[in-house]
Protein backbone atom coordinates (compact mmCIF):
# COMPACT_ATOMS: atom_id res chain seq x y z
CA UNK A 1 0.00 0.00 0.00
CA UNK A 2 2.94 2.38 0.63
CA UNK A 3 4.66 1.57 -2.38
CA UNK A 4 1.73 2.01 -4.13
CA UNK A 5 0.77 5.66 -2.99
CA UNK A 6 4.25 6.25 -2.80
CA UNK A 7 4.58 6.09 -6.30
CA UNK A 8 1.36 7.68 -8.10
CA UNK A 9 2.47 11.84 -8.53
CA UNK A 10 1.13 14.31 -6.35
CA UNK A 11 -1.21 15.93 -9.03
CA UNK A 12 -2.38 12.44 -9.73
CA UNK A 13 -6.05 13.10 -11.38
CA UNK A 14 -8.06 10.28 -9.75
CA UNK A 15 -9.48 10.75 -6.07
CA UNK A 16 -8.65 7.60 -4.22
CA UNK A 17 -10.41 5.90 -1.41
CA UNK A 18 -8.62 3.38 0.60
CA UNK A 19 -10.46 0.60 2.95
CA UNK A 20 -8.38 -1.23 4.81
CA UNK A 21 -9.61 -3.99 7.47
CA UNK A 22 -7.96 -2.24 11.11
CA UNK A 23 -8.60 -2.23 14.63
CA UNK A 24 -11.16 -0.38 16.11
CA UNK A 25 -8.57 2.33 17.92
CA UNK A 26 -5.91 2.17 15.20
CA UNK A 27 -7.00 5.98 13.96
CA UNK A 28 -4.79 8.45 13.85
CA UNK A 29 -1.71 5.95 13.30
CA UNK A 30 -2.76 4.33 9.73
CA UNK A 31 -2.79 8.01 8.28
CA UNK A 32 0.18 9.11 9.29
CA UNK A 33 2.20 6.33 8.15
CA UNK A 34 0.88 6.68 4.75
CA UNK A 35 1.20 10.43 4.52
CA UNK A 36 5.14 9.92 5.82
CA UNK A 37 5.36 7.87 2.61
CA UNK A 38 3.11 9.56 -0.28
CA UNK A 39 3.03 13.08 -1.86
CA UNK A 40 -1.11 12.69 -1.99
CA UNK A 41 -2.43 14.28 0.49
CA UNK A 42 -3.86 11.56 2.77
CA UNK A 43 -7.06 12.29 5.22
CA UNK A 44 -9.15 10.22 7.65
CA UNK A 45 -12.96 10.08 5.74
CA UNK A 46 -15.25 11.92 7.56
CA UNK A 47 -19.10 11.48 6.45
CA UNK A 48 -19.94 13.78 3.31
CA UNK A 49 -16.38 14.60 2.59
CA UNK A 50 -16.18 15.18 -0.72
CA UNK A 51 -14.05 13.24 -3.03
CA UNK A 52 -10.63 15.30 -4.28
CA UNK A 53 -8.26 14.41 -7.24
CA UNK A 54 -4.43 14.17 -5.40
CA UNK A 55 -6.11 12.86 -2.41
CA UNK A 56 -6.18 9.56 -0.57
CA UNK A 57 -9.63 9.11 1.21
CA UNK A 58 -8.89 6.84 4.18
CA UNK A 59 -11.98 4.54 5.28
CA UNK A 60 -12.30 5.32 9.17
CA UNK A 61 -12.20 2.07 11.49
CA UNK A 62 -15.57 1.10 12.05
CA UNK A 63 -17.46 2.47 9.54
CA UNK A 64 -18.81 1.43 6.16
CA UNK A 65 -18.05 4.13 3.27
CA UNK A 66 -20.52 4.59 0.42
CA UNK A 67 -20.23 6.56 -2.64
CA UNK A 68 -22.56 9.33 -3.41
CA UNK A 69 -21.70 10.70 -6.68
CA UNK A 70 -19.33 13.28 -5.48
CA UNK A 71 -19.00 12.60 -1.50
CA UNK A 72 -19.18 9.84 0.87
CA UNK A 73 -21.60 9.23 3.23
CA UNK A 74 -20.56 6.66 5.82
CA UNK A 75 -22.44 3.90 7.68
CA UNK A 76 -22.33 1.89 10.81
CA UNK A 77 -24.99 -0.96 9.63
CA UNK A 78 -23.63 -4.39 10.38
CA UNK A 79 -20.26 -5.46 9.12
CA UNK A 80 -20.33 -7.25 5.61
CA UNK A 81 -18.87 -10.89 6.10
CA UNK A 82 -17.55 -9.97 9.15
CA UNK A 83 -16.24 -6.50 8.36
CA UNK A 84 -16.68 -3.03 8.65
CA UNK A 85 -15.55 -1.35 7.12
CA UNK A 86 -16.02 -3.72 4.29
CA UNK A 87 -14.51 -3.29 0.53
CA UNK A 88 -17.53 -5.26 -0.89
CA UNK A 89 -19.67 -2.05 0.26
CA UNK A 90 -17.72 0.59 -0.81
CA UNK A 91 -16.74 -1.29 -4.38
CA UNK A 92 -20.11 -1.93 -4.82
CA UNK A 93 -20.92 1.60 -4.45
CA UNK A 94 -18.35 2.67 -6.64
CA UNK A 95 -19.45 0.42 -9.51
CA UNK A 96 -23.25 2.45 -9.11
CA UNK A 97 -22.15 5.86 -8.98
CA UNK A 98 -19.32 5.77 -11.42
CA UNK A 99 -19.88 2.95 -13.74
CA UNK A 100 -16.91 2.45 -16.43
CA UNK A 101 -15.12 5.20 -14.70
CA UNK A 102 -14.56 2.75 -11.64
CA UNK A 103 -11.29 1.09 -11.02
CA UNK A 104 -11.59 -1.14 -8.65
CA UNK A 105 -7.90 -2.78 -7.13
CA UNK A 106 -7.29 -5.10 -4.66
CA UNK A 107 -4.49 -5.52 -3.06
CA UNK A 108 -2.95 -7.96 -0.73
CA UNK A 109 -4.96 -9.30 2.44
CA UNK A 110 -5.95 -12.24 4.70
CA UNK A 111 -9.91 -12.89 3.91
CA UNK A 112 -12.05 -13.01 0.56
CA UNK A 113 -13.60 -9.39 0.92
CA UNK A 114 -13.18 -7.00 -2.05
CA UNK A 115 -14.07 -9.80 -4.68
CA UNK A 116 -18.02 -9.85 -4.80
CA UNK A 117 -17.32 -5.94 -5.29
CA UNK A 118 -15.00 -5.87 -7.43
CA UNK A 119 -17.36 -8.37 -9.66
CA UNK A 120 -19.77 -5.49 -9.28
CA UNK A 121 -17.36 -3.13 -10.34
CA UNK A 122 -16.68 -4.99 -13.84
CA UNK A 123 -20.50 -5.85 -14.22
CA UNK A 124 -21.05 -1.92 -14.23
CA UNK A 125 -18.48 -1.91 -16.68
CA UNK A 126 -15.62 -0.31 -14.59
CA UNK A 127 -12.44 -1.81 -14.62
CA UNK A 128 -10.89 -4.80 -12.31
CA UNK A 129 -7.61 -4.44 -11.15
CA UNK A 130 -5.26 -7.14 -8.66
CA UNK A 131 -1.87 -7.00 -7.70
CA UNK A 132 -0.54 -10.18 -8.70
CA UNK A 133 -0.76 -12.67 -5.69
CA UNK A 134 3.20 -13.88 -6.11
CA UNK A 135 3.62 -10.13 -5.01
CA UNK A 136 1.27 -10.16 -2.12
CA UNK A 137 2.47 -10.43 1.26
CA UNK A 138 -0.96 -12.03 2.46
CA UNK A 139 -2.15 -13.03 -0.90
CA UNK A 140 -5.73 -14.53 0.47
CA UNK A 141 -7.38 -11.70 -1.01
CA UNK A 142 -5.78 -11.49 -4.46
CA UNK A 143 -6.38 -14.60 -4.95
CA UNK A 144 -9.89 -14.77 -4.31
CA UNK A 145 -10.70 -11.84 -6.06
CA UNK A 146 -9.28 -13.25 -9.56
CA UNK A 147 -10.77 -16.25 -8.99
CA UNK A 148 -13.96 -14.34 -9.01
CA UNK A 149 -13.14 -12.15 -11.76
CA UNK A 150 -10.93 -14.01 -13.64
CA UNK A 151 -10.95 -11.00 -16.40
CA UNK A 152 -9.27 -8.85 -14.23
CA UNK A 153 -6.08 -7.31 -14.70
CA UNK A 154 -2.97 -9.35 -12.41
CA UNK A 155 -0.14 -6.61 -12.11
CA UNK A 156 2.86 -6.89 -9.79
CA UNK A 157 3.26 -4.40 -6.79
CA UNK A 158 5.44 -2.43 -8.99
CA UNK A 159 3.86 -1.63 -11.65
CA UNK A 160 0.53 -1.04 -10.41
CA UNK A 161 1.53 2.86 -9.77
CA UNK A 162 2.43 3.03 -13.67
CA UNK A 163 -0.81 1.41 -14.75
CA UNK A 164 -3.02 3.39 -12.82
CA UNK A 165 -0.99 6.48 -13.83
CA UNK A 166 -1.64 5.26 -17.67
CA UNK A 167 -5.29 4.64 -16.92
CA UNK A 168 -5.42 7.95 -15.31
CA UNK A 169 -4.06 9.44 -18.96
CA UNK A 170 -6.62 7.59 -20.70
CA UNK A 171 -9.83 8.70 -19.56
CA UNK A 172 -8.74 12.05 -18.22
CA UNK A 173 -12.03 13.29 -18.74
CA UNK A 174 -14.11 10.97 -16.35
CA UNK A 175 -13.49 11.53 -12.77
CA UNK A 176 -13.33 7.79 -11.72
CA UNK A 177 -13.46 6.94 -8.01
CA UNK A 178 -10.83 3.99 -7.28
CA UNK A 179 -10.86 2.43 -4.29
CA UNK A 180 -7.44 -0.16 -2.99
CA UNK A 181 -6.80 -2.16 -0.28
CA UNK A 182 -3.82 -3.50 1.06
CA UNK B 1 -6.01 -10.35 -19.51
CA UNK B 2 -9.07 -8.40 -20.34
CA UNK B 3 -10.66 -5.09 -19.04
CA UNK B 4 -13.99 -4.10 -18.85
CA UNK B 5 -16.36 -6.94 -20.17
CA UNK B 6 -19.72 -5.70 -18.78
CA UNK B 7 -21.61 -8.65 -18.08
CA UNK B 8 -19.27 -10.55 -15.57
CA UNK B 9 -21.88 -13.00 -13.96
CA UNK B 10 -22.16 -11.98 -10.35
CA UNK B 11 -23.54 -13.34 -7.05
CA UNK B 12 -25.66 -11.29 -5.74
CA UNK B 13 -28.26 -8.25 -7.52
CA UNK B 14 -30.12 -7.90 -10.18
CA UNK B 15 -31.00 -10.13 -13.00
CA UNK B 16 -28.60 -10.49 -15.52
CA UNK B 17 -30.75 -9.89 -18.52
CA UNK B 18 -31.36 -6.29 -18.41
CA UNK B 19 -28.68 -3.59 -19.20
CA UNK B 20 -28.40 -1.74 -15.44
CA UNK B 21 -30.05 1.40 -16.15
CA UNK B 22 -28.57 3.53 -13.24
CA UNK B 23 -31.20 6.68 -14.19
CA UNK B 24 -34.14 4.82 -14.74
CA UNK B 25 -33.20 3.20 -11.16
CA UNK B 26 -33.28 6.19 -9.50
CA UNK B 27 -36.38 7.12 -10.96
CA UNK B 28 -37.82 4.27 -9.30
CA UNK B 29 -36.33 4.85 -6.22
CA UNK B 30 -37.58 8.40 -6.40
CA UNK B 31 -41.12 7.24 -6.88
CA UNK B 32 -40.93 4.70 -4.46
CA UNK B 33 -40.05 7.49 -1.79
CA UNK B 34 -42.34 9.62 -2.99
CA UNK B 35 -45.03 6.79 -2.28
CA UNK B 36 -43.89 6.05 0.76
CA UNK B 37 -44.02 9.60 1.85
CA UNK B 38 -47.60 9.68 0.38
CA UNK B 39 -49.09 6.80 1.74
CA UNK B 40 -46.94 6.25 5.22
CA UNK B 41 -46.04 9.91 5.86
CA UNK B 42 -42.26 8.23 6.61
CA UNK B 43 -40.05 10.88 4.62
CA UNK B 44 -36.83 8.93 3.48
CA UNK B 45 -36.79 11.33 -0.07
CA UNK B 46 -33.74 13.37 0.97
CA UNK B 47 -31.62 10.43 2.76
CA UNK B 48 -28.13 9.79 1.49
CA UNK B 49 -28.89 7.91 -1.51
CA UNK B 50 -25.72 5.11 -2.03
CA UNK B 51 -27.06 3.55 1.53
CA UNK B 52 -31.08 4.08 0.74
CA UNK B 53 -30.48 2.02 -2.55
CA UNK B 54 -28.10 -0.45 -0.78
CA UNK B 55 -31.30 -1.30 1.51
CA UNK B 56 -33.83 -1.04 -1.27
CA UNK B 57 -31.89 -4.14 -2.51
CA UNK B 58 -31.21 -6.01 0.32
CA UNK B 59 -35.20 -6.17 0.97
CA UNK B 60 -35.51 -6.85 -2.15
CA UNK B 61 -33.38 -10.08 -2.59
CA UNK B 62 -34.85 -10.80 0.81
CA UNK B 63 -38.04 -11.00 -0.86
CA UNK B 64 -36.84 -13.13 -4.07
CA UNK B 65 -38.26 -9.48 -6.10
CA UNK B 66 -36.48 -8.71 -9.24
CA UNK B 67 -36.68 -4.55 -8.92
CA UNK B 68 -37.52 -1.65 -7.20
CA UNK B 69 -40.77 -1.44 -9.21
CA UNK B 70 -42.10 -4.52 -7.55
CA UNK B 71 -40.62 -4.06 -4.35
CA UNK B 72 -43.09 -0.62 -4.30
CA UNK B 73 -45.94 -2.51 -5.69
CA UNK B 74 -45.68 -4.49 -2.41
CA UNK B 75 -44.68 -2.07 -0.18
CA UNK B 76 -47.77 0.10 -0.73
CA UNK B 77 -50.04 -2.64 -0.56
CA UNK B 78 -48.99 -4.67 2.25
CA UNK B 79 -48.36 -2.80 5.64
CA UNK B 80 -46.61 -5.32 6.55
CA UNK B 81 -43.95 -4.77 4.29
CA UNK B 82 -43.41 -1.35 5.13
CA UNK B 83 -42.43 -2.11 8.51
CA UNK B 84 -40.27 -4.62 7.16
CA UNK B 85 -38.96 -2.15 4.81
CA UNK B 86 -38.54 0.20 7.92
CA UNK B 87 -36.45 -1.52 10.09
CA UNK B 88 -34.35 -2.10 6.57
CA UNK B 89 -34.14 1.67 6.36
CA UNK B 90 -33.33 2.78 9.85
CA UNK B 91 -30.58 0.92 10.14
CA UNK B 92 -30.57 0.43 14.15
CA UNK B 93 -26.72 -0.72 15.09
CA UNK B 94 -26.21 0.91 18.39
CA UNK B 95 -23.40 -0.09 21.06
CA UNK B 96 -23.24 0.77 24.95
CA UNK B 97 -20.14 3.41 26.06
CA UNK B 98 -19.59 3.41 21.92
CA UNK B 99 -16.53 5.63 21.59
CA UNK B 100 -15.93 5.43 25.27
CA UNK B 101 -13.32 8.56 24.39
CA UNK B 102 -16.07 10.83 24.06
CA UNK B 103 -17.58 9.58 27.08
CA UNK B 104 -14.65 10.48 28.95
CA UNK B 105 -14.35 13.73 26.91
CA UNK B 106 -18.26 14.55 28.23
CA UNK B 107 -17.26 14.02 31.68
CA UNK B 108 -14.59 16.31 32.00
CA UNK B 109 -15.75 19.20 29.69
CA UNK B 110 -19.68 18.96 29.99
CA UNK B 111 -20.09 17.24 33.22
CA UNK B 112 -18.76 20.84 35.16
CA UNK B 113 -21.25 23.17 33.46
CA UNK B 114 -24.03 20.70 33.96
CA UNK B 115 -23.75 21.04 37.94
CA UNK B 116 -24.53 24.42 37.37
CA UNK B 117 -27.97 24.35 36.38
CA UNK B 118 -30.78 23.47 38.90
CA UNK B 119 -32.53 20.81 36.20
CA UNK B 120 -30.61 18.80 33.22
CA UNK B 121 -33.15 18.52 29.96
CA UNK B 122 -31.42 16.28 27.93
CA UNK B 123 -32.18 14.81 24.13
CA UNK B 124 -30.92 11.64 22.40
CA UNK B 125 -32.05 11.75 19.22
CA UNK B 126 -32.24 8.80 16.86
CA UNK B 127 -31.89 6.96 20.17
CA UNK B 128 -31.98 3.12 18.90
CA UNK B 129 -32.38 0.65 20.97
CA UNK B 130 -31.64 2.73 23.81
CA UNK B 131 -28.01 1.55 24.54
CA UNK B 132 -26.62 4.98 24.53
CA UNK B 133 -29.46 6.26 26.67
CA UNK B 134 -28.98 3.94 29.51
CA UNK B 135 -25.05 5.05 29.15
CA UNK B 136 -25.86 8.70 29.39
CA UNK B 137 -28.08 7.68 32.24
CA UNK B 138 -25.28 5.52 34.10
CA UNK B 139 -22.63 8.37 33.95
CA UNK B 140 -25.20 10.75 35.12
CA UNK B 141 -25.97 8.95 38.16
CA UNK B 142 -22.14 8.03 38.65
CA UNK B 143 -21.96 12.00 38.63
CA UNK B 144 -24.57 12.29 41.16
CA UNK B 145 -26.69 14.38 38.44
CA UNK B 146 -29.24 11.60 37.66
CA UNK B 147 -31.93 12.61 39.99
CA UNK B 148 -31.95 16.31 38.62
CA UNK B 149 -31.94 15.28 34.70
CA UNK B 150 -34.55 13.95 32.60
CA UNK B 151 -34.06 12.92 29.20
CA UNK B 152 -36.13 12.46 25.96
CA UNK B 153 -34.87 9.47 24.30
CA UNK B 154 -36.85 9.64 20.57
CA UNK B 155 -36.43 8.02 17.52
CA UNK B 156 -38.58 7.49 14.07
CA UNK B 157 -38.87 4.03 14.74
CA UNK B 158 -41.34 2.12 17.09
CA UNK B 159 -39.77 -1.28 17.17
CA UNK B 160 -36.67 -0.22 18.94
CA UNK B 161 -38.41 2.06 21.03
CA UNK B 162 -40.43 -0.81 22.89
CA UNK B 163 -36.64 -2.35 23.19
CA UNK B 164 -35.12 0.37 24.71
CA UNK B 165 -38.22 0.81 27.31
CA UNK B 166 -37.36 -2.93 28.33
CA UNK B 167 -33.95 -2.39 28.97
CA UNK B 168 -32.66 -5.96 27.98
CA UNK B 169 -29.52 -6.18 25.98
CA UNK B 170 -27.40 -9.18 24.50
CA UNK B 171 -25.93 -11.23 27.36
CA UNK B 172 -22.80 -11.81 24.90
CA UNK B 173 -22.00 -8.17 23.81
CA UNK B 174 -21.38 -7.68 27.87
CA UNK B 175 -17.56 -8.11 27.85
CA UNK B 176 -17.83 -5.38 25.31
CA UNK B 177 -19.65 -3.13 26.93
CA UNK B 178 -17.97 -3.71 29.97
CA UNK B 179 -14.54 -2.60 28.34
CA UNK B 180 -15.82 0.16 27.07
CA UNK B 181 -17.18 1.53 30.36
CA UNK B 182 -13.92 1.11 31.92
CA UNK B 183 -12.36 2.82 29.42
CA UNK B 184 -15.17 5.61 28.83
CA UNK B 185 -14.19 6.19 33.32
CA UNK B 186 -16.45 4.14 34.48
CA UNK B 187 -16.72 4.56 38.45
CA UNK B 188 -18.27 1.35 39.56
CA UNK B 189 -18.22 -2.35 38.49
CA UNK B 190 -20.47 -2.63 35.49
CA UNK B 191 -21.70 -5.51 36.38
CA UNK B 192 -23.84 -3.52 38.96
CA UNK B 193 -25.71 -2.24 36.29
CA UNK B 194 -27.34 -5.40 35.27
CA UNK B 195 -28.85 -8.77 35.92
CA UNK B 196 -29.42 -12.05 33.83
CA UNK B 197 -32.81 -12.42 33.11
CA UNK B 198 -35.24 -12.82 30.70
CA UNK B 199 -32.15 -14.64 28.25
CA UNK B 200 -30.22 -11.01 28.08
CA UNK B 201 -29.32 -8.48 30.41
CA UNK B 202 -31.67 -6.94 32.37
CA UNK B 203 -31.06 -3.23 33.08
CA UNK B 204 -32.07 -1.53 36.82
CA UNK B 205 -35.42 -0.14 35.87
CA UNK B 206 -33.99 2.67 38.29
CA UNK B 207 -31.98 3.78 35.33
CA UNK B 208 -34.86 4.69 33.32
CA UNK B 209 -36.73 6.43 35.57
CA UNK B 210 -36.46 10.04 34.38
CA UNK B 211 -36.13 8.79 30.62
CA UNK B 212 -39.06 9.61 28.02
CA UNK B 213 -39.03 7.48 25.30
CA UNK B 214 -41.14 8.05 22.38
CA UNK B 215 -41.38 8.44 18.74
CA UNK B 216 -40.47 11.24 17.23
CA UNK B 217 -38.81 12.18 13.34
CA UNK B 218 -36.48 14.25 12.74
CA UNK B 219 -37.24 14.78 9.32
CA UNK B 220 -41.13 16.16 9.87
CA UNK B 221 -41.72 16.84 13.24
CA UNK B 222 -40.95 20.06 15.15
CA UNK B 223 -38.79 20.56 17.61
CA UNK B 224 -40.76 20.14 21.07
CA UNK B 225 -38.83 21.50 23.86
CA UNK B 226 -35.53 23.44 24.65
CA UNK B 227 -32.66 21.20 25.96
CA UNK B 228 -28.93 21.75 27.22
CA UNK B 229 -27.64 18.85 25.54
CA UNK B 230 -28.72 17.26 22.39
CA UNK B 231 -27.10 14.21 21.42
CA UNK B 232 -26.95 12.64 17.55
CA UNK B 233 -24.51 10.25 17.17
CA UNK B 234 -24.74 8.42 13.99
CA UNK B 235 -27.86 9.17 12.81
CA UNK B 236 -27.14 12.28 10.36
CA UNK B 237 -25.07 10.32 8.18
CA UNK B 238 -27.95 8.54 7.14
CA UNK B 239 -29.32 12.26 5.30
CA UNK B 240 -28.36 14.03 2.42
CA UNK B 241 -26.35 17.90 3.04
CA UNK B 242 -29.80 19.27 2.44
CA UNK B 243 -31.97 17.13 4.63
CA UNK B 244 -28.35 17.38 7.71
CA UNK B 245 -29.00 21.50 7.48
CA UNK B 246 -32.38 20.95 7.92
CA UNK B 247 -32.31 19.50 10.70
CA UNK B 248 -29.22 21.28 11.93
CA UNK B 249 -31.84 23.46 12.31
CA UNK B 250 -34.16 22.26 14.41
CA UNK B 251 -31.26 21.72 17.11
CA UNK B 252 -30.47 24.70 16.66
CA UNK B 253 -33.68 25.82 17.83
CA UNK B 254 -34.03 23.53 20.94
CA UNK B 255 -31.02 24.69 22.44
CA UNK B 256 -29.98 27.78 24.75
CA UNK B 257 -26.92 29.83 24.03
CA UNK B 258 -24.18 27.74 24.91
CA UNK B 259 -26.17 24.70 24.53
CA UNK B 260 -23.84 21.29 23.75
CA UNK B 261 -24.81 19.42 20.81
CA UNK B 262 -23.14 16.56 20.48
CA UNK B 263 -22.57 14.11 16.94
CA UNK B 264 -20.88 11.55 16.35
CA UNK B 265 -16.85 10.62 15.97
CA UNK B 266 -17.01 11.14 12.54
CA UNK B 267 -19.64 13.54 11.57
CA UNK B 268 -19.00 17.56 11.18
CA UNK B 269 -20.77 21.31 11.57
CA UNK B 270 -18.40 21.76 8.17
CA UNK B 271 -20.68 23.68 5.12
CA UNK B 272 -24.01 23.90 7.69
CA UNK B 273 -25.63 26.99 7.67
CA UNK B 274 -25.12 27.01 11.29
CA UNK B 275 -21.60 26.11 11.36
CA UNK B 276 -20.65 29.19 12.93
CA UNK B 277 -22.71 29.20 15.60
CA UNK B 278 -20.79 26.90 17.57
CA UNK B 279 -17.34 26.10 18.95
CA UNK B 280 -16.04 22.39 19.15
CA UNK B 281 -15.58 22.22 22.62
CA UNK B 282 -12.93 19.65 22.89
CA UNK B 283 -11.74 18.33 19.41
CA UNK B 284 -11.21 16.05 18.58
CA UNK B 285 -14.82 14.68 19.90
CA UNK B 286 -17.34 15.97 18.16
CA UNK B 287 -19.00 17.91 21.27
CA UNK B 288 -19.86 21.31 20.51
CA UNK B 289 -21.29 24.75 22.55
CA UNK B 290 -23.97 27.20 20.99
CA UNK B 291 -22.44 30.30 20.93
CA UNK B 292 -24.34 32.43 19.07
C1 LIG C 1 -27.19 3.91 13.73
S1 LIG C 1 -28.49 4.31 14.84
C2 LIG C 1 -27.66 5.35 15.98
C3 LIG C 1 -27.91 4.93 17.41
C4 LIG C 1 -27.13 5.69 18.47
N1 LIG C 1 -27.38 7.11 18.44
C5 LIG C 1 -25.65 5.40 18.36
O1 LIG C 1 -24.89 6.26 17.90
O2 LIG C 1 -25.24 4.32 18.69
C6 LIG C 1 -29.48 5.40 13.85
C7 LIG C 1 -30.89 5.60 14.40
O3 LIG C 1 -31.49 6.75 13.77
C8 LIG C 1 -32.85 6.50 13.62
N2 LIG C 1 -33.41 7.38 12.59
C9 LIG C 1 -33.26 7.31 11.26
N3 LIG C 1 -33.97 8.28 10.66
C10 LIG C 1 -34.57 9.00 11.64
C11 LIG C 1 -35.44 10.12 11.64
N4 LIG C 1 -35.84 10.68 10.51
N5 LIG C 1 -35.87 10.58 12.83
C12 LIG C 1 -35.48 10.00 13.99
N6 LIG C 1 -34.66 8.93 14.04
C13 LIG C 1 -34.21 8.43 12.88
C14 LIG C 1 -32.90 5.04 13.24
O4 LIG C 1 -34.18 4.48 13.49
C15 LIG C 1 -31.81 4.44 14.11
O5 LIG C 1 -32.30 3.91 15.29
Amino acid sequence: MKELLGSLPKKFPIPIVVVQHRGKDSEKLLAQLLQDATDLKVCDIEDKDVLCAGTVHLAPANYHVLIDSAYLSLSVEEPVRFSRPSIDVTFASAGDAYGSAAIGVVLTGANDDGARGLAHIVKRGGRALVQDPKTAEIPIMPKAAIELVPTAEVVPLKKLARRLIELSKEDAKVKAGRRTRV
Amino acid sequence: MAVQVADQPVAEGEPEQQAFKPDLERIEIELLLEGIFRHYGFDFRAYAYASIRRRLWKRIEEEGLGNISALQERVLHEPEMMEKLLLDLSINVTAMFRDPSFYVTFREHVIPLLRTYPFIRIWHAGCSTGEEVYSMAILLREEGLYDRSRIYATDINEVVLQRAKAGIFPLERMQEYTDNYIRAGGKQSFSEYYTAKYGGALFDQSLTKNVVFSQHNLVTDRSFSEFNVILCRNVLIYFDKTLQSKVHGLFYDSLPMFGVLVLGSKETLRFMAHEDCYEQIAPPEKIFRKVK
